[in-house]
């Protein structure tokens, strides 16, 4: 717009330069979350997630194979093998920097050099990790020596928090019920305020009657009453009609306090639908119902797309209505909000639990938005500016 | 019954229940009340007018009173009286226990910080992404990428930033970023952020800060947009800079949406309830107003107290409340 007036800004380098140090603030913790939850539990303890991407100097504790792998050459009894192989799985290649046998000095030995263990023998270790273990007399015991190593472990990214979380079936605290729950409240909670609020709304955009200007103003008032005031005067009425907690109060609670919303936003959308259309209907010997469901309803689509996307994204998140009126001492109820907060209490270092649960529950919302944000704009753009 | 399939037949019923209303209540009102036939069709006609609009709003309105405008009321019988004593009328007792509590005022001095800081970095902060992003060719990804922690929960807002705010001990890696960068920029030990007052509560605020620049970016983006180019155009003919047009030109003509945007994310900010309750749960001097709510209402189970402090968000909240309505009805004039 600055080169309207034929003046090319000089400014425009800066611009790119600020929405990029911008964009990159904004994204930073997300991604930060997300590559966390690929990484293993050690990788999250001891290192920043942002060097996930290089390789990393980690101290490890790795042992030599068990005794019974000895073998005898002339009169050493020897063990050989490489430090990295576990159970006959090969890590990532990690190169050893420096190695030690006890945990009070890890770092006694440069690689290729020779320990004397006394009467536990003498160990060599090279760079790759292979070890030469070797005595003068038999060894003995169950398992093998302790090599304490510091590595630089190239990056290594896994879906084995993915598979705990979601579809481990013995693992209490795992998201997939918490998972289905949450869908099991939004859908109804999504679907149903808005079809009762299409019909409000049509009555306040287009029938006369008296009392409309304030039935509109009062649902302009409701759209900023707190929801913080009705959780008690309606926990005691969901308890005295015996629907006490669970889904239906939520669905109920969810359908209550989305309705302002609903018909405010289509309301408005509902106004500006051109008159003729209407009347000439009308004119046509069309009912207000038949009008409704064959002419306002399907034109109103965008707008019903924008609050259904509110709806959902405001039920998925919620915390607040589900504790309240949802969830029961038993627990069976829990939605993945509820979850990630009592994860966060119990297992509040366990990053690799907690990343891969809040990724769990951000994840839907998140596709959601990026398919719809077309809808998710034009109703927040139809429900604060005129 | 599995819950999912309970959720699926109440769509169904719900759905199925209200068009069956809808349907057979008009239904019933032009073939049976008041049929537009005989002698007196005219008449019918008129009187089927005038009832139908009800018929329409009927479900809405009881849904809407029983929901919002049944429990202010309810809310405000119960901050008077007293559940120990059988509901006892107790007149503004729960209210000068309330006022003798310090949890209560620090929560209320938090509010108010809040109050103060969030809207006011959100729509700065918005207002700068809306203008910069206008401005590139990529700014439609830019804004879409700022936006996208409107989609995220406040629950899984406070875990991505509890990791940028994790603490490890001073001889370990640090994983969070913000000890990483304090200790490279020559800190001497790793702080636990989130139990130094105050400074707590601005990290808080930070998250939420993080939400809600999408929002004012996306609203005020568009009110910028609508700018009659013509103004622009003489101020820069005139020889204005750029800033001069930004700050003289085009924040004069947006005011009014500034407001907009400003109002809509207090009442976010007085409502804020997960941010605190998952991060911090009101410890280390982080109290608000509705965590506050929370915790007497279902912790310490006093019903007086808690319906008390819900009337203190809805008396801060009634401003907006007569400014949208007074708006409202002016439009519609």
């Amino acid at each position: 717009m600055d080169n309207i007036a034929g003046t090319k800004s000089s400014l425009t380098w800066a611009v790119h330069l600020s929405v990029i140090i911008l964009v990159g603030l904004w994204l930073f913790p997300t991604v930060g979350l997300l590559v966390s939850s690929f990484r293993t539990a050690d990788q999250i303890a001891t290192s920043g997630w942002w060097r996930a991407m290089f390789p990393a100097e980690q101290n490890l504790v790795l042992r030599t194979a068990a005794p019974a792998e000895q073998v005898q050459e002339g009169g050493l009894y020897v063990i050989e093998g490489n430090l990295f192989v576990e159970d006959g799985n090969p890590r990532p290649e990690a190169t050893i920097s420096v190695w030690g046998t006890s945990s009070r000095d890890v770092a006694a030995y440069e690689v290729g050099d020779t320990a004397d263990m006394g009467e536990d023998g003498r160990i060599t270790v090279a760079e790759n990790g292979d070890y030469r273990l070797e005595n003068d007399t038999e060894f003995e015991g169950r398992r093998g020596e302790r090599v304490f190593v510091t590595a630089k472990t190239p990056p290594e990214f896994t879906l084995r928090n993915y598979q705990n979380v979601l579809f481990d079936p013995s693992n209490r605290e795992g998201m997939a019920k918490a998972f289905f729950n949450t869908l099991t409240v939004t859908i109804p909670a999504t679907i149903i305020p808005i079809l009762v609020a299409a019909f409000a709304a049509y009555a306040l955009a287009w029938m006369d009657f008296p009392g409309r200007a304030l039935l509109i103003a009062a649902v302009v008032a409701l759209l900023v009453v707190p929801l913080q005031l009705a959780l008690i005067p309606l926990l005691k009425f969901h308890n005295e009609i015996g629907i006490g907690k669970g889904y239906l109060g939520a669905w109920m609670a969810h359908t209550g306090f989305g309705l302002p919303l609903a018909i405010y936003l289509l309301r408005n959308y509902m106004v500006g639908l051109p008159r003729d259309i209407i009347e000439n209907a009308k004119v046509d010997g069309a009912t207000d119902f038949q009008i409704f469901i064959k002419i306002i309803l399907p034109l109103s689509f965008p707008a019903l797309a924008s609050f259904a996307i509110f709806q959902f994204l405001w039920t998925w998140n919620d915390l607040l209505v589900a504790l309240v009126f949802l969830i029961d001492s038993t627990g069976e109820t829990t939605v993945m909000t509820k979850q990630i907060v009592e994860l966060l209490g119990t297992r509040g270092g366990n990053w690799e639990i907690l990343a891969t649960s809040a990724f769990v529950s951000i994840a839907v919302p998140l596709l959601v938005f990026f398919v719809m944000q077309k809808y998710l704009v034009r109703g927040l753009l139809a429900g604060s500016v005129k | 019954m599995h819950p999912a399939f309970q959720g699926l037949l109440t769509v169904v019923i719900g759905v199925g229940g209200c068009l069956a209303y809808y349907y057979f209540s008009n239904a019933f009102l032009d073939k049976v009340l008041f049929p537009p036939r005989g002698k007196n069709a005219g008449r019918n006609i008129n009187r089927a007018n005038m009832i139908r609009p009800w018929l329409f709003l009927a479900p809405a309105l009881i849904a809407l009173g029983l929901y919002l405008a049944y429990p202010v009321v309810e809310t405000l019988r119960l901050s008077l009286t007293d559940r120990s004593q059988g509901g006892a009328f107790v007149g503004l007792a729960n209210y000068s226990q309330m006022a003798s509590e310090p949890k209560f005022w620090e929560a209320l001095t938090n509010n108010f910080l809040w109050l103060l800081i969030v809207p006011a970095f959100s729509t700065m902060f918005g207002l700068l992404a809306a203008q910069l992003t206008d401005r590139i060719g990529w700014g439609a990804i830019a804004k879409s990428l700022i936006f996208m922690p409107m989609a995220i929960s406040f629950v899984g807002a406070a875990v991505i930033w509890k990791l940028v705010y994790d603490t490890r001990p001073i001889d370990q890696d640090q994983i969070g970023v913000m000890n990483a960068i304090y200790l490279s920029l020559g800190g001497d030990e790793p702080q636990q952020w989130l139990t130094i007052p105050f400074w707590n509560s601005i990290l808080l605020m930070l998250v939420l800060i993080w939400i809600q620049t999408g929002f004012a970016m996306v609203i005020l983006s568009a009110a910028l947009r609508g700018i009659p180019e013509e103004t622009i155009e003489a101020a820069i003919v005139d020889g204005a800079n750029p800033f001069q047009v930004f700050f003289k030109i085009k924040i004069p003509q947006i005011a009014s949406t500034i407001v907009v945007v400003w109002t809509t994310i207090t009442i976010v900010v007085l409502k804020v309830f997960d941010i605190v309750f998952a991060m911090t749960n009101g410890q280390w001097e982080t109290q608000v107003l509705a965590n506050y709510m929370y915790d007497k209402l279902f912790r310490a189970n006093d019903w007086g107290v808690g319906s008390a402090s819900a009337m203190v968000i809805m008396l801060l909240v009634s401003p907006i409340l007569v400014w949208n309505v007074y708006n409202a009805r002016k439009e519609m004039r």
